[in-house]
């Protein structure tokens, strides 16, 4: 398993170091192997989004509409919601409990020409102590008579991170992706995708109301500072996911995800899961999702001393753990015209159970000698309910 | 470097030249399973990004999703 681990790893940083020049030189000869493409079809969708786990609740709408537009052009737009109700163990141990709502606008534009596909898309978030903008570029690009389609895509992000109570607290980060994917018609019944994502951030990248814990000569034995991360990080994800039409009317999908960044974190994601119609209007998914990753090279539940590094982290997002979701979802289309401009539609529901295991976060609600806290782990359902219309 | 520079200049000068008129090896014809929707790698966009989302701000891997990608912007 090492062996394997350490073989992904090579080729993801080789993979990395030469994608951007591959993406040059893609992006000058993919016209000459042009074939066919389509633009993505005109739906709306109306979903509602809830998150309940931790003592976190997050819940709220997203609506999603697309339209194409002559014969080249396809528009959409995307209004989300965030509205949170937060009383996690970070905020009952060292803040108060809070409610915040974060919104976000997305607009998007593809361009179909001789074959590629030319997409471009902008997106700003808003909640009261973080603003975030990005820019989207992509090309996609069929070759060898449809059975490879290369898509090559670019961001840019633009944030800025405000302290609630400090006014004068404005920081900011710059984010850019890079990203490749190929997917590839292997048999008549066999999808397979590899993709490859580079990100780089620099800024102010910590959380401005996190704090550490340090051994301490307080009752308690411990007390808090605030966190300091690097003001740089840059990550690969390297993908592979494939898809398979069984003998009946089915489908399996397979993916496998592996993670590292300059911080030191590596992470592995599998999942599996089945897609099985049922007569002709329903669809049942079933799949379980298997993340797990080892923490930052400056994370620490406690450390020794206040001060004890350059760098201190405490958020369980950068220690070791592992989760497991369990998600199933089902989905009833309407095939008749139940209205003039409405071609069909469907109603659609999924439940996904996240469980949460961390093995170096400590529950420090539980008065014990400082480290000997039991270990943090918690269970979140993750629900949506939405209806979709093309026409 | 320069090797692998020079192996990717050759194979894309093969994929622009010679290797376009490769036969494919699955016809149009047969990709009528291939183009179902329960095939499809994000059959309900607006669904399959916001699970990124949530998956996004929870772990500490990110990037590779497949679709649009481009971060969670949250914090």
């Amino acid at each position: 398993m090492l062996a394997v681990l350490k073989v992904v790893r090579a080729v993801a940083v080789v993979v990395t170091r030469f994608y951007i020049t591959a993406c040059t030189a893609l992006l000058l000869l993919l016209p000459l192997v042009a074939r066919s493409a389509i633009l993505p079809e005109d739906r709306a969708d109306l979903l509602y989004h809830s998150y309940d786990g931790g003592g976190v609740t997050i819940e709220g709408p997203s609506i999603l509409v697309r339209k194409q537009v002559g014969d080249s052009f396809s528009v959409s737009g995307n209004y989300y919601v965030d509205s949170v109700t937060s009383a996690s163990i970070d905020v009952i141990t060292t803040a108060s409990p809070y409610n915040e709502e974060r919104t976000e606008y997305s607009a998007s534009m593809d361009y179909l020409r001789d074959n590629v596909t030319i997409s471009t898309a902008y997106t700003q978030s808003e909640e009261n102590d973080f603003k975030a903008k990005s820019l989207h570029l992509g090309i996609s690009q069929e070759i060898f008579g449809g059975l490879t389609t290369v898509t090559l895509g670019y961001s840019r992000g633009w944030d800025t991170v405000g302290r609630l109570g400090d006014p004068a607290f404005a920081e900011d980060v710059d984010r850019e992706n890079y990203r490749i994917s190929v997917s590839q018609i292997l048999t008549k019944n066999l999808l397979m995708e590899l993709g490859v994502e580079t990100i780089t951030d620099e800024g102010f990248l910590n959380n401005p109301y996190r704090q550490v814990r340090y051994l301490s000569t307080s009752p308690r034995g411990y007390d808090y500072e605030e966190e300091v991360y690097p003001n740089t990080r840059t990550s690969n994800s390297l993908a592979l996911r494939a898809k398979y039409y069984l003998p009946y009317r089915a489908a399996l999908h397979g993916e496998y995800r592996f993670f590292t960044d300059t911080w030191g974190i590596d992470a592995n994601t599998f999942e599996i899961g089945y897609t099985h119609p049922f007569r002709d209007n329903w669809i049942f998914d079933f799949k379980v999702r298997s993340y797990k990753q080892n923490s930052a090279d400056f994370y620490n539940d406690l450390f020794p001393f206040q001060g004890a590094q350059n760098f201190l982290a405490r958020d369980k997002e950068l220690s070791t753990f592992s989760s497991l979701s369990i998600g199933f979802g089902v989905s009833y289309e309407v095939n008749k015209k139940f209205l003039n401009f409405i071609d069909r539609g469907s109603i659609n529901f999924s439940i996904n159970n996240i469980q949460f295991d961390y093995d170096d976060f400590r529950d420090v609600r539980v008065s014990a000698t400082p480290g000997t806290e039991p270990l943090y782990s918690f269970d979140a359902n993750v629900i949506q309910l939405f209806v979709s219309l093309w026409y | 470097m320069n090797r692998l520079i020079s192996l990717l200049v050759i194979s894309a000068g093969l994929i622009a030249s010679g290797c376009s008129d490769i036969e494919p090896w699955v016809k149009p014809y047969e990709r009528d399973r291939l183009a179902d929707p329960i095939m499809s790698f994000s059959r309900d966009p607006v669904s399959s990004s916001y699970l990124h989302h949530v998956y996004q701000a929870r772990e500490g891997a990110r990037g590779a999703e497949g679709g649009q990608g481009g971060g969670c912007g949250c914090n």
